[in-house]
């Protein structure tokens, strides 16, 4: 290994390097962020914001965007607390799913079959959601009638084996879309389409409709991640999921993945979602305020990507002139 | 950028068309459905349509640049926010309280200097990391965002000075003083980018980076001047929208980034770069605004104007598809 290898290396992986310095400073600061008490604290809050960023790689990897799912994650959580004191929870789970899958849907035909610029395709969506929620609601919060009665709250408030649920839904998904991702011919495809659609097309893959199924994945885990939101407070504001899906873009690409698609892996966007969760569960340990954690990611995300083009290019700064 | 062809005038002129028809459109629906008696078209509405369009508008300007120039912005929302703080606050400060109402210019330019400092900060990194924009912007959303809470935490920042809401409020030939911001931004953004060399160069950037470089363009410099040039308009428009309000709410200007980028797109300007027009941004801008006080007049709920407004973002989207035949290097499957 050469001195430039061994740079590359640093670079290529710095965001793990980066990762551990962290854990390691906020743990000889604080002795209580190493407990299992806190882990487990932290990946269970980060669990909903990790579900959607699970479905948003999808999307990134095959080359587009998901600007909608911060909207549509209040549609689906406004719809099943709605739905469940009208057909109880055992239908208002697949009901809600189907809704939400639809408007997935929707995304995908209009950016893969349409091909039309997801970018704004879904900041379009995000509006036009948000108002089909509002209209859904008629503006008010919704709340279960009876919170003591139901079984619902054991998606966002129960615990298996000593495990919170919603670690084990985002462990066991994420398990799932990663094997669906690296070891299925679908997940080849969806890193052919994103890394160079036209020689994908030569190649015989339907582009038009992996991307769609990307999306639709993409719905799918927004849906879940609506159910353990639901599950969780048992009530709901119209804007519950506002600002999520710039949140959850900004865990994607700190795990990696490239906005030009072709790039990135669901192992590490679970990295990113938990350096996420870590970084702010940190600075709250050690007395900061919690918008502290804004300006904190802001420089990660930005030294991430920066470290990671410049493994690629070979040097530190642009050739930009 | 010369019309004269069918398709470019249909491209230039349907914003304003469509500002029109909406214009139409709530006239005649409001005289069956609206609940007031004044007219949609009541000059004092105009007025006020106008001056709402202002804030939104002034930043809109400056996004047409940046996008036209291939860059996107998405921290405008959190620097309107920081600017306004810096505007209200720098008022109470002991080192001015000497200055009376000369304070009002000071704090002005203040806040104006924090806005070009925080778009430099952005260009900086684009220039000098070879980051791209949309990720370099989204971080600062949320730094600039943090910045915002750790100035005043989750309290809101107010003053008010009176005269500089009197001249904020004020009417010069009936317009008020945000609309001649935003009507004089309009103008001199117009006349950079068609009549001089940076607007130029800002379209051949957006068009072909590599052979603006070989022309001989300095892309870096050219891309930190426009970013320096939203983040100042960004902190115009707060100066414009506190000099009135006089308080702010450590989350206002969410939202803002997503609103200007569509008010920007419906007017036509191109995602990928090398086109677009700041004439019909301001179309866009008020089509949007049009599009929320009419369904307002005519009674229709203030939740189907987001419904409404996303749907129509699609639909002009896959019109201008249609429509422009140009630029399709992708394969036709």
């Amino acid at each position: 290994m050469s001195r430039a290898d061994i740079g590359r290396f640093l670079a290529r992986q710095g965001i793990l390097i980066a990762f551990a310095l962290f854990i390691i400073g906020f743990t000889i600061a604080n002795g209580r962020f190493l407990s299992p008490d806190n882990i487990l604290g932290v990946v269970r809050s980060s669990a909903i914001l990790g579900v959607m960023a699970l479905g948003v790689t999808f999307v990134v990897i095959s080359g587009h965007l998901d600007l909608s799912v911060g909207s549509m994650m209040s549609f689906s959580t406004i719809v099943v607390l709605d739905l469940h004191d009208k057909i109880g929870p055992v239908l208002a789970i697949p009901a809600m799913f189907a809704m939400t899958l639809c408007l997935g849907a929707f995304n995908g035909f209009l950016v893969g079959y349409l091909k039309l610029n997801s970018l704004i395709v879904t900041l379009g969506m995000l509006s036009a959601i948000h108002g089909l929620t509002l209209t859904y609601s008629g503006g008010k919060n919704l709340d279960i009638a009876d919170k003591d009665g139901t079984w619902f709250d054991i998606f966002g408030q129960g615990t298996a084996l000593g495990i919170p649920v919603p670690i084990l839904m985002f462990l066991g998904i994420a398990a799932l879309l990663g094997i669906v991702l690296a070891k299925t011919p679908f997940g080849r495809k969806v890193y052919a389409v994103g890394g160079n659609g036209t020689a994908a097309t030569f190649s015989g893959i339907r582009r038009a409709h992996t991307v769609f199924i990307c999306y639709m994945i993409s719905s799918g885990c927004v849906a879940i991640a609506g159910v353990i939101q639901a599950s969780r407070s048992l009530g709901s504001q119209n804007t519950v999921g506002q600002g999520l899906e710039l949140d959850v873009l900004a865990a994607v690409i700190l795990g990696g993945a490239s906005l030009l698609g072709g790039s990135g892996t669901i192992f590490k966007t679970v990295i990113g979602v938990l350096i996420l969760g870590f970084i702010q569960n940190g600075l709250l340990l050690v007395g900061l305020d919690f918008y502290v954690q804004y300006v904190v990611t802001w420089v990660i995300i930005i030294l991430a990507v920066w470290l990671d083009i410049a493994a690629k290019r070979g040097r530190l700064w642009s050739s930009i002139a | 950028m010369k019309s004269g062809t069918l398709s470019s005038f249909l491209k230039n002129g349907a914003i304003w068309a469509f500002v029109v028809s909406e214009l139409i459109f709530f006239s005649v629906a409001g005289q069956f459905l609206s609940l007031s008696d004044s007219a949609f078209m009541d000059p004092g509405n105009m007025l006020l349509l106008l001056k709402q369009s202002a804030p939104i508008g002034i930043i809109a300007v400056g996004m047409t640049v940046i996008m036209i120039n291939g860059n996107i912005d998405l921290s405008v929302g959190a620097t309107f926010a920081l600017c306004g703080i810096v505007l209200l606050d720098s008022m109470t400060w002991p080192i001015f309280a000497g200055l009376g109402d000369w304070v009002i210019p000071v704090s002005c330019l203040l806040a104006l200097l924090t806005g070009v400092a925080l778009g430099a900060i952005n260009g900086l990194i684009v220039w000098k990391t070879g980051v791209d924009a949309f990720i370099v912007t989204l971080g600062a959303m949320l730094g600039f965002r943090g910045l915002v809470f750790m100035y005043n935490g989750e309290n809101p920042t107010s003053h008010l000075n009176w005269t500089l809401v009197d001249f904020a409020e004020a009417q010069a030939l009936g317009l008020h003083t945000a609309t001649w911001v935003l009507l004089i931004v309009t103008g001199v953004i117009w006349y950079v980018m068609t009549r001089t060399v940076h607007g130029r160069n800002a379209f051949a950037v957006g068009d072909n980076r590599e052979a603006a470089v070989n022309a001989g363009i300095r892309v870096g410099p050219h891309m930190l001047i426009n970013f320096m040039l939203i983040g100042f308009l960004s902190a115009l428009s707060a100066v414009v929208f506190y000099a009135e309000s006089g308080s702010v709410n450590p989350n206002d200007g969410q939202l803002y980034e997503l609103w200007v980028i569509t008010a920007v797109v419906l007017g036509g300007t191109k995602l990928t770069g090398g086109a677009g027009s700041i004439l019909s941004t301001l179309g866009g801008v008020l089509a949007i605004q049009l599009l929320r006080k009419g369904l307002g007049h005519i009674g229709a709920d203030t939740e189907t104007v987001n419904l409404a407004i996303g749907l129509i973002l699609i639909a002009v989207l896959f019109l201008d598809r249609q429509l422009n035949t140009r630029g399709k290097e992708e394969l036709k499957i």
